[in-house]
């Protein structure tokens, strides 16, 4: 019965992330705001909950409670699906995260579908594709926009839109490319399996400290900031050009879905570059030294707080850089991340058959 | 915009079409209240048409019906970022009619107000270019926070902190409140490290660079043709500043460098601006030290001015450029005519010719850098 055993878990793992992303898309929109806030010596929310931890909740409500407003002439199916084809493969993404260390509970034992203990994997399904899966799963993301932009029968949209596609398109390649370097040097596309070559040596194992993947790394984050359109590549919104892209003719509960969107994603690319970069869920063992055995959590502490400070990293960029112009964009991304993310491709294979 | 007709048109008969896009009046970047009507074949703006007049007070119209003393708050609402030069700008015309001899004190006070707002002004310009640039809010955000410290001074010394109404006819509304020499002292030592981290941010910037540089290039002969005045004027390598060429209040006292750049494009523009806020705190700090002792205005002034019949146009060198006021007088107590020569309005004339060929996100930029008050353009 694993079969069954294993469905379960899936089930109750993913219903905890589901819960989570929730959770965690409000937590970086509040992070966000305070981070950006104390950039620009500002207080940020203060006044919902203490340092106004609640903020995010509160806009979440007023979202829900507004009219949905469609205006003329739009695309109707195109208009009203492009939320969704937004969210719904960021959310997907999820399956492929590890969160944290698989572990055995013992001493658990259920009749018929745990008769030997539980076997928590902390990841919903460690696909043996896990990272091609992410990648190609939060491209679908891309045709949201698209249809946004499209659908909405506003011309700053459409332009939001076409950016949009020429921008990720151009990112996709230097982001894979970085991410190939990787998996040669681990041999398989697992999450799981790219964690753990990560593993021992106390944190000197991590990719990020071998010289051509740290490049590699910061290949990564540039076409992830990209990726997730913002600043400095935030184009498709690029509020002073095109007052807010293509999601100028949404409110309501529609944009607010493009908002969660986009955190979603942030957390996305944070917790794909912690694992692939910065050894996952691997942490120093305190409480090893400390009690003689390791607390399940710690892993995930030590893998959420690389992936909050990737994040906050990525915030940092946003609120210290101005935008780059549209064809200098992709020109960088042509003209400079692929040719270096290719040249140390071809480094990293030589060095591994060397 | 891609019509129905040619998504199905066969791949040989591609076409595309120009399409408008109406940038304004409501937009956030046009720093106002400015429409622009762009013919866009792409991305790339084919022609751009201005329409102005959306902010439109006539108050060229209303200086006829109000006496010359009532006048000086409307000036503070033309370009409201830098309402002490307009204040004076003003008041040099009336005094000039009438003959008015100023004190010293007052003129050196004149001259810290109107540099001080030129910094706050230059600081708002550059804070609202780099957020047109996309980067968002940080700059613009540490601009404001030392605007603030400026606007500190002025509403301790006149009482408001957007519209003054302080520089007056026949010298300013109040002596400078006690303490005040060593507040602005202190403001000066405050203002010159936070210019160079802004200095810091944006200058060297390899995104600002890329995005700034050779983008708007306004040439020095078309500059001077369409009469584009102040920064824009000295961005394109024109050297012209009436504080220097045509010294009014005491300018010709002070040691000060005018900047100039050479290529004119977006990023000299804002170069010269940066320059001229550490130029004008050079100035405020001599005004302040050399400031004399005596009154700050013209002691027994009458309550009603009444000029005698005759004309004066007076220029001063505003943060935007030359503000000049012509007022003809018959004898009254009201203006027969005042007309505003407003610099915004003639820098603004440059911008159609320069945006043709400008990508939508250069246009922004350039909008940008030339720093356009609207409330002075519609006037």
């Amino acid at each position: 019965m694993a079969t069954l055993l294993d469905l379960i878990i899936m089930l109750v793992v993913g219903g905890i992330i589901l819960g989570f992303i929730a959770g965690s898309a409000m937590f970086v929109i509040w992070l966000e705001r305070k981070v950006s806030a104390h950039i620009q010596s500002r207080l940020g929310p203060m006044r919902v909950g203490w340092h106004g931890w609640l903020q995010s909740v509160a806009d979440a409500i007023k979202l829900l409670l507004k009219e949905d407003i469609r205006p003329k002439g739009v695309d109707t199916w195109v208009w009203w699906a492009a939320p969704f084809f937004a969210t719904v493969p960021s959310v997907m993404a999820f399956i492929c995260i590890p969160f944290g260390k698989p572990f055995e509970i013992r001493g658990l034992q259920i009749p018929v579908i745990a008769p030997d203990g539980l076997r928590i994997p902390m990841i919903v399904s460690d696909l043996n594709v896990g990272i091609l899966y992410i990648l190609s799963v939060t491209s679908v993301c891309v045709l949201g926009i698209f249809m946004a932009g499209w659908g909405s029968n506003n011309k700053y949209s459409l332009l939001g839109g076409f950016r949009s596609g020429a921008q990720i398109v151009s990112y996709e390649v230097p982001l894979v490319l970085s991410v190939i370097t990787v998996v040669m040097y681990v041999g398989s596309l697992s999450m799981q399996t790219i964690v753990e070559a990560q593993g021992d040596w106390y944190g000197l194992k991590w990719f990020v400290l071998r010289p051509n993947l740290a490049l590699a790394f910061i290949v990564y984050l540039i076409a992830a900031t990209a990726e997730t359109n913002r600043t400095p590549f935030d184009i498709p919104e690029a509020e002073s050009e095109l007052v807010a892209g293509f999601h100028t003719e949404y409110s309501g509960m529609k944009f607010a879905m493009f908002f969660v969107a986009e955190y979603t994603n942030v957390f996305i690319v944070s917790a794909v570059a912690a694992t692939l970069f910065l050894g996952g869920w691997q942490g120093p063992p305190i409480f090893q030294f400390i009690l003689g055995y390791d607390l399940p959590f710690m892993p995930v502490f030590w893998f959420l707080l690389k992936v909050y400070f990737v994040i906050f990293l990525l915030m940092w960029f946003r609120w210290t850089f101005p935008r780059v112009r549209v064809d200098q964009l992709t020109g960088f991304a042509w003209k400079v991340l692929t040719p270096v993310s290719f040249a140390n491709l071809a480094f990293t294979g030589w060095w591994l058959l060397r | 915009m891609i019509t129905d007709e040619t998504a199905v048109a066969d791949a040989k008969s591609f076409e595309t079409e120009e399409f408008f896009v109406n940038m304004g009046p409501q937009h956030p970047s046009t720093h106002g209240v400015l429409y622009l009507e762009l013919k866009m074949d792409g991305e790339v703006v084919v022609e751009c048409r201005m329409h102005l007049g959306y902010l439109h007070r006539s108050i060229e119209k209303i200086a006829e019906n109000r006496t010359y003393t009532q006048f000086i708050p409307f000036t503070d609402r033309l370009d409201y970022l830098a309402s002490m030069n307009n204040n004076l700008a003003y008041v040099l015309t009336v005094e000039k009619l009438l003959g008015t001899e100023v004190p010293e004190r007052a003129q050196y006070i004149r001259v810290i107000m109107a540099e001080l707002n030129r910094v706050a002004s230059h600081l708002i310009a550059i804070g609202t270019f780099a957020q047109d640039l996309g980067a968002f809010g940080t700059p613009l955000l540490y601009c404001f926070r030392e605007r603030e410290r400026i606007v500190d001074i002025f509403d301790e010394v006149c009482g408001n902190r957007l519209t003054y109404n302080y520089i007056r006819v026949g010298g300013v509304q109040d002596d400078l409140t006690p303490g005040m020499d060593r507040k602005i002292k202190d403001l000066i030592q405050y203002l010159r490290p936070k210019i160079e981290d802004l200095d810091a941010l944006l200058t060297r910037n390899a995104i600002f660079l890329a995005r700034t540089r050779g983008i708007g290039i306004l040439p020095k002969e078309m500059a001077v043709n369409y009469g584009v005045t102040g920064p824009n004027l000295r961005g394109s390598g024109v050297r012209w500043d009436l504080r220097k060429d045509e010294p009014y209040l005491v300018y010709d006292k002070f040691q000060f460098d005018i900047p100039a750049a050479r290529n004119g494009d977006a990023w000299d523009r804002y170069r010269v601006r940066m320059e001229e806020m550490r130029q004008s705190l050079r100035i405020v700090e001599q005004a302040i030290e050399g400031l004399p002792e005596g009154q700050a205005a013209v002691k027994g002034k009458r309550a009603v001015l009444k000029p005698p019949a005759g004309e004066a146009y007076v220029r001063t060198e505003n943060p935007r450029g030359e503000l000049g006021f012509y007022i003809v007088s018959d004898g009254t107590t009201m203006p027969y005519r005042t007309k505003i020569r407003a610099p915004s309005f003639s820098n603004l004339a440059v911008i159609p010719e320069i945006a043709k060929g400008l990508k939508i996100a250069d246009l922004v930029c350039v909008l940008g850098s030339f720093d356009m008050v609207m409330g002075e353009v519609d006037r």
